[in-house]
């Protein structure tokens, strides 16, 4: 767990002066008209649990980049306490903290960043480098991530021969082959087409269904903080204005900024099923027990789950009442959890949100969306979808 | 007016600029003929070295292995000139002379290399060190080559040795301006990501800032070599040996014939470098 208290990053000279000003509630701007220090991030407090991903959103210049910067210490706090499973990153020296980098934060950058004197497989291999793996294991590691990513057979490449999603993979890949437990993610996807980017926010889903990691992800694009976060942080002026998950800051858009950003969802064009789906918040396979269904639901919190074959055909819903019954009346040799498969309505993801409207109204689970084969793409939560609508009457 | 004329004449009086540096010459010889000593006596053994290995079997040996690298290098055209253009300088026995311009100028461009590069690198990484050199660095480009020869030749004597250090000062800048600027071109986000996977210092600099840093450092070699050659006539005045000497003294006996060929071999050598390490193409 990743926990920030109090955090302040002030650029500039002479810093504490900075500090009485912002005790009296002077604001960034007043600030640097008074004593040319600019506020980069101002008193920011929030946690990250395990294995979620943290969304940080804001316009560009309200600090999101500094605060992310400031988690690995690229950028030094000038005050405030980051800790780490209640290691405090602030208190570690030089050494300590390259190690602490090397072995906990991967880091994907907005520009990339990759080496174009590097050939693609050397790129991916350059934090594997820094950890002194041996070659051998190195070259499997990065290739492996590679692959991951969906780069097998550009090995050889230069960064500059691919597009810039395919460039953005890399940048993925190469923090994936340290296998942190972190991921730093700064607007990965915000120099890229707006099809790529879709492209590229699927992979990130999936290789966060397959690995376990916390990531921490900024963007200026609340259909993106939607579409990835479990959680969103809205930054202003190097403040947190508001923390929450989707249904949390659509429903109660705190302040005008936050109503503005909300409204700034591209309603412009008719939604589909496709645009306001979320993930499942689990899925049960056909290898999984009875008890794995149940530590499943409990642990997402939910009272149903989408039954999906390997490959995430949806097979049907299974409901938690009806797996603690078999359990209760020990019929565990008995029964089969395919019997307690059931099925569900499903929509396409073209439909629009009228009709959504309509297939959701009485229904008490989410609605999954699958393709023509039958797959599941994503599921549509009943406040989703008037979430949606209300803001559409806003406009 | 008595004020006036009191100021008049403290401004006209003239300031010792030259007598402030003989002295200051004078000093250095005195008090530090040791370290200058050494110094030539190291720069002395590379040019011999040098020497010695482009010396080694027949010329015809060197022709050909030159003509190679340049093969390797740019191409047939180049290795052909470069072959039929050795062989004409060895012709007119200019070959000896060649040698030792040669080896002088590899001397002069390995130490001003191997002093530069890190120069440049210290410069990027370190403020006091980038103001300290600036100056220096522009006054070593503009002042004219003659005018240190003199020092030159004070604290190394008359030879090769001091005909190496001119050299070596009129040619440094370029390397440690370039290597500086490729590495302050190094982009910012690139060297973030150096640190966020947990680089040290060497690695930054030999990892990413060096490799990013090449095509600049690379720019900043071949103006090197190429202000190398150009002082291979001004070193002969004190004393350096090689194609510049029988150019000097054609100049002093008027022998056209002499001074020709001389020249020619200095043409000769000046394009086979220009063409196998200048910058265009
Ligand atoms: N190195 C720096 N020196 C001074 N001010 C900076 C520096 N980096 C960022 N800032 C300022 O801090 C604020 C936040 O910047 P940044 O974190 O890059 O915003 P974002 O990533 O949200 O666009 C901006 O006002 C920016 O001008
Ligand atoms: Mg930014």
């Amino acid at each position: 767990m990743i926990e920030v208290k109090n955090l302040y990053k002030v650029f500039g000279k002479k810093t504490e002066r900075v500090f009485p000003l912002l005790a009296e509630g002077l604001n960034k701007e007043e600030i640097l008209d008074k004593t040319g220090n600019t506020v980069g991030v101002n008193d920011a407090n929030f946690k990250v649990e395990d294995g979620e991903i943290f969304v940080i959103m804001g316009l560009s210049g309200s600090g999101k980049s500094t605060l992310l910067r400031c988690l690995n210490r690229l950028i030094e706090p000038t005050q405030g306490e980051i800790l780490y499973d209640n290691v405090n990153l602030t208190d570690l020296n030089k050494k300590e903290l390259r190690e602490f980098r090397k072995d906990k934060f991967g880091m994907v950058f907005q520009h990339f960043a990759l080496f174009p004197y590097r050939t693609v497989q050397e790129n991916a291999e350059f934090g594997l480098e820094m950890q002194n793996i041996p070659a051998e294991e190195r070259q499997q590691r990065a290739k492996k991530a590679l692959e991951r990513v969906g780069l097998s057979g550009y090995e050889d490449q230069m960064p500059d021969q691919l597009s810039g999603g395919m460039q953005q993979r890399v940048g993925l890949a190469r923090a994936l082959a340290v296998e942190t437990d972190v991921l730093l993610m700064d607007e990965p996807f915000s120099a890229l087409d707006p099809l790529i980017k879709k492209e590229m926010q699927d992979k990130l889903l999936e290789l966060y269904e397959e690995l376990d990691k916390t990531i921490i992800f900024i963007t200026h694009d609340l259909d993106e903080a939607l579409k990835l976060g479990d959680r969103i942080a809205i930054m202003k002026d190097g403040k947190i204005i508001q923390i929450g998950n989707h249904e949390e800051i659509l429903k109660n858009a705190e302040n005008d900024y936050v109503r503005d950003f909300v409204q700034d969802v591209n309603r412009s064009r008719v939604l589909t099923a496709e645009d306001i789906m979320i993930r499942p918040l689990a899925q049960l396979y056909p290898q999984d027990g009875f008890r794995t269904a149940i530590h499943k639901m409990k642990k997402a919190g939910i009272s149903s789950i989408f039954a999906v074959e390997r490959n995430r055909t949806l097979r049907g819903i299974v409901y938690l009442e009806d797996v603690v019954e078999v359990l209760k009346e020990d019929l565990e040799d008995d029964t089969k959890i395919e019997d307690l498969v059931k099925e569900v309505p499903t929509a396409d993801p073209a439909e629009n949100l009228d009709e959504l409207l309509a297939d959701i109204a009485n229904l008490d689970i989410p609605l999954p969306v699958v393709d023509e084969n039958n797959k599941l793409l994503g599921v549509i939560v009943k406040t989703n979808v008037l979430a949606n609508l209300a803001g559409e009457d806003v406009i | 007016m008595a004020f006036v004329e009191n100021i008049l004449g403290i401004l006209a009086t003239r300031i010792p600029i030259g007598n402030w540096i003989q002295s200051l010459v004078d000093f250095l010889v005195i008090n530090f003929s040791g370290l200058f000593n050494g110094f030539a006596e190291i720069i002395d053994n590379l040019i011999s070295s040098f020497q010695a290995v482009l010396s080694y079997g027949h010329p015809f040996l060197l022709i050909v292995i030159l003509g190679l690298i340049a093969w390797k290098l740019k191409g047939k055209g180049l290795a052909l000139f470069v072959v039929l253009g050795l062989y004409l300088v060895w012709n007119i026995e200019m070959w000896d002379p060649l040698v030792v311009t040669l080896a002088s100028i590899i001397t002069s461009v390995v130490v001003a290399l191997v002093i530069g590069i890190p120069t440049g690198i210290l410069k990027a990484h370190n403020r006091a060190v980038h103001i300290i050199t600036r100056p220096i660095l522009d006054f070593m480009q503009t002042i004219p080559p003659f005018v240190y020869l003199i020092p030159a030749l004070m604290f190394f004597g008359l030879g090769n040795v001091p005909g190496v250090i001119a050299t070596v000062i009129f040619a440094i800048a370029p390397p440690i301006r370039l290597t500086y600027l490729g590495i302050k071109q190094v982009p910012e986000e690139l060297k973030e990501a150096g640190i966020a996977f947990g680089s040290n210092w060497w690695e930054m600099l030999y990892k990413i800032e060096l490799p990013g840093a090449m095509p600049s450092i690379m720019m900043g070699i071949n103006q090197c070599i190429m202000l190398s050659l150009s002082m291979v006539v001004i070193s002969a005045m004190i004393g350096a040996g090689g194609l510049g000497k029988p150019v000097l003294r054609s100049l002093s006996v008027v022998d056209i014939g002499l001074g020709f060929e001389a020249g020619l071999g200095v043409v000769i050598i000046a394009m086979i470098l220009d063409r196998m390490f200048g910058s265009k193409n």
